[in-house]
């Protein structure tokens, strides 16, 4: 089969594609590449598209506009039958009439090969159910039904695999195990993946590439890394992590920019804003509450210059074990995120407490103050 | 009161072997009777043990005449009723089109209608198309009362089919025959079994509607009755005591196969 010695596929490219139905729009019109070989996430909340979008390239959806291509190939009008491209479902959709082997199978003899069983017994061994082959899919858990669907659809040797949510119905501690299962996978076998999640998490932790979708669209694409350190937009900064966004007035463009918030001056290197800034503009800043640190207000002198620094008072703290979270009461921006590491602890950190807030200002960055600042921020909660 | 206690304890077992054996008695009186030896036409009074009826079933006249012809008009209008029915329930799950409401509610009439009065209207609407009463107007009579039984059961089934089975089907290089044929159809196959078996049951002892609508073609349940005017001859309760016999070996054959393939999935 074509498929099979054609590991070489190359990369998957989506160019204006879009989805409507009726008068609702579910993807706008979207340009996505997808590097051979890569681990690909579509990260965003329910309803933002990234289903859809993976539906597409799978051919189960019919695009609105737009071309799907593989490699040099244009597969836009193939049917899912016809594209070398194979699904994990959400709910794996395993078929429950046939045993674990002859599900790992179903691939392989709709395309006519007959000698299935060295192959499936190969594939089983990879996703560590070599001894389940005769069972059918009702007497499995939930994390072996995971994996007979991740070999049902590898067995074929697909030149991208689509993953729809496919830990979404696992527990929390077996959906970690499986996250670093599905990354050795990867790795092993060399295909593309393209795993859709609302997790963030998830999506940090596994795919070398993360595109962050909202309404129908691409927010921003990158690495994790640049993703939750340069975030574009206050949905990415909110849905990737906790940001804290404090708005201000832009008072100095010269060098670092410097800007105006709660009665003080906070800087931020230039380069680290999306935004477009002029002197006397709003200007959003953002800075994750792990880079900032609290001293109490008698020891403010002892916070090294240069440092941008924010008054409040504590509201609010939990202790986690590694760190501890607290909720600042700021007039620079309201309730301000800090982690802080449980290393030297200040007794005198309670709620109530007057303190100081200060972090490097080179972790500070900028974004257009025209957005809703929360945009986002409530998708994190249903996803946890 | 340890009998009071007893009682208590085992309350739901003695009024599941009640019910049981109100379910269960007629048959077993069937049975028995099937053995006796009347005196006279009636077999209603215990004579004695014989197996005359039992060695010659053919022996009343057109008694095995009508079991054959009922028998063959089950086996068509399950046949029919089972393939249109399996269709109807396909659309009316899977596909939206005008009316399907309405449809679906007119599937349910024949279930809810009198059976003398359909089985009149129906005579009234051959008669005025001139058909000639017989074998073609019961089987078509049939499968238009059993079409509801099996739309409502396969329907069951396939409301709750996972839509998303299909589509990995089709993900994985199976096109739409080979979709329909290796996934839809054996997952919804108890579905239709069930359907196809009420059809079978309901076509093979109706009797109102084959009544008004076989002209002078006699069906197994007719010449049942027909006969019960003249006396009752032991060779019915011959065929019911089969009838009932193989009823059952069918239904505990299945059980057994089921349970045994369950056994070897957990080696």
């Amino acid at each position: 089969m074509t498929q099979q010695q054609q590991t070489a596929g190359g990369d998957v490219r989506l160019a204006g594609i879009s989805k409507t139905y009726g008068s609702f729009t579910a993807v706008q019109p979207l340009d996505l590449t997808v590097p051979q070989g890569s681990f690909f996430a579509l990260l965003g909340a329910s309803g933002c598209g990234k289903t859809t979008t993976l539906r597409m390239i799978a051919g189960l959806e019919e695009a609105t506009t737009g071309t799907v291509s593989l490699g040099d190939e244009d597969i836009t009008d193939l049917p899912p039958y016809k594209r070398p491209v194979n699904t994990v479902f959400q709910s794996y959709a395993l078929f429950p009439h046939l045993d674990v082997a002859e599900n790992v199978a179903f691939g392989l003899r709709r395309r006519g090969i007959k000698s299935v069983k060295k192959q499936v017994a190969d594939m089983l061994e990879l996703v560590q159910l070599g001894d389940f082959a005769r069972r059918k899919p009702h007497q499995l858990s939930g994390g072996q039904q995971q994996r007979v669907a991740v070999a049902r659809a590898l067995i074929n040797h697909p030149q991208v695999l689509l993953l729809d949510e496919p830990l979404g119905a696992l527990d929390l501690k077996l959906r970690r195990q499986m996250q670093l299962e599905l990354k050795r996978i990867q790795t092993e076998v060399g295909i593309t993946f393209v795993h859709v999640t609302h997790d963030q998490e998830e999506a940090m932790t596994m795919a070398d590439t993360v595109a962050v979708m909202n309404g129908g669209r691409v927010e921003q694409l990158g690495a994790p890394a640049d993703l939750y350190e340069n975030p574009r937009t206050t949905f990415v900064a909110n849905f990737l992590g906790t940001s804290n966004l404090i708005e201000g007035e832009v008072v100095s463009t010269g060098g670092d920019l410097v800007v105006a918030a709660g009665g003080g001056k906070l800087t931020l290197p230039r380069e680290r804003c999306s935004a477009p800034t002029t002197s006397g503009g709003r200007l959003l800043l953002g800075i994750r509450p792990e880079k900032i640190s609290l001293a109490h207000v008698d020891d403010a002198d002892c916070i090294a210059a240069g440092r941008n620094r924010v008054t409040g008072r504590i509201t609010d703290s939990s202790f986690i074990g590694v760190s501890t979270q607290y909720v600042v009461e700021s007039p620079a921006g309201g309730a301000l995120q800090v982690y802080e590491q449980n290393i030297e602890r200040d007794t005198r950190l309670v709620p109530g407490a007057e303190v100081v807030l200060h972090w490097n200002a080179a972790h500070t960055f900028g974004l257009d103050a025209a957005q809703d600042i929360d945009a986002g921020a409530s998708s994190v909660e249903d996803a946890e | 009161m340890p009998v009071l206690r007893w009682i208590r304890r085992n309350l739901i077992v003695i009024a599941g072997l009640l019910t049981l054996a109100y379910m269960i008695l007629p048959n077993l009186v069937v049975m028995v009777f099937s053995f006796n030896k009347p005196n006279g036409r009636f077999n209603y009074a215990w004579q004695r043990f014989s197996l005359d009826a039992w060695k010659d079933p053919c022996g009343v006249a057109d008694l095995c005449g009508s079991l054959s012809l009922s028998l063959q008009i089950a086996f068509w209008a399950t046949l029919g009723a089972t393939a249109l029915g399996t269709m109807v329930a396909f659309a009316l799950v899977r596909y939206r089109f005008r009316a399907r409401g309405a449809i679906s509610s007119l599937i349910f009439l024949p279930m809810a209608m009198p059976e003398v009065v359909m089985a009149a209207s129906l005579l009234t609407l051959f008669l005025n198309m001139g058909a000639q009463l017989g074998f073609w107007t019961v089987l078509i009579a049939h499968i238009m009362f059993c079409l509801s039984f099996v739309v409502t059961a396969v329907k069951a089934r396939v409301m709750s089919m996972d839509p998303r089975l299909e589509e990995a089907a089709r993900d994985l290089y199976a096109g739409p025959v080979q979709t329909f044929v290796r996934v839809t159809l054996p997952i919804a196959a108890p579905g239709i079994a069930a359907g196809a078996l009420l059809a079978f049951a309901l076509s093979f002892d109706d009797f109102i509607i084959t009544n008004f609508n076989a002209g002078s073609t006699v069906t197994f349940p007719m010449f049942v009755w027909g006969s019960a005017q003249r006396g009752t001859p032991v060779q019915i309760n011959v065929i019911g005591t089969a009838m009932f016999v193989i009823a059952v070996t069918v239904v505990l054959a299945g059980q057994v196969i089921a349970s045994r393939r369950k056994n070897n999935a957990r080696p």
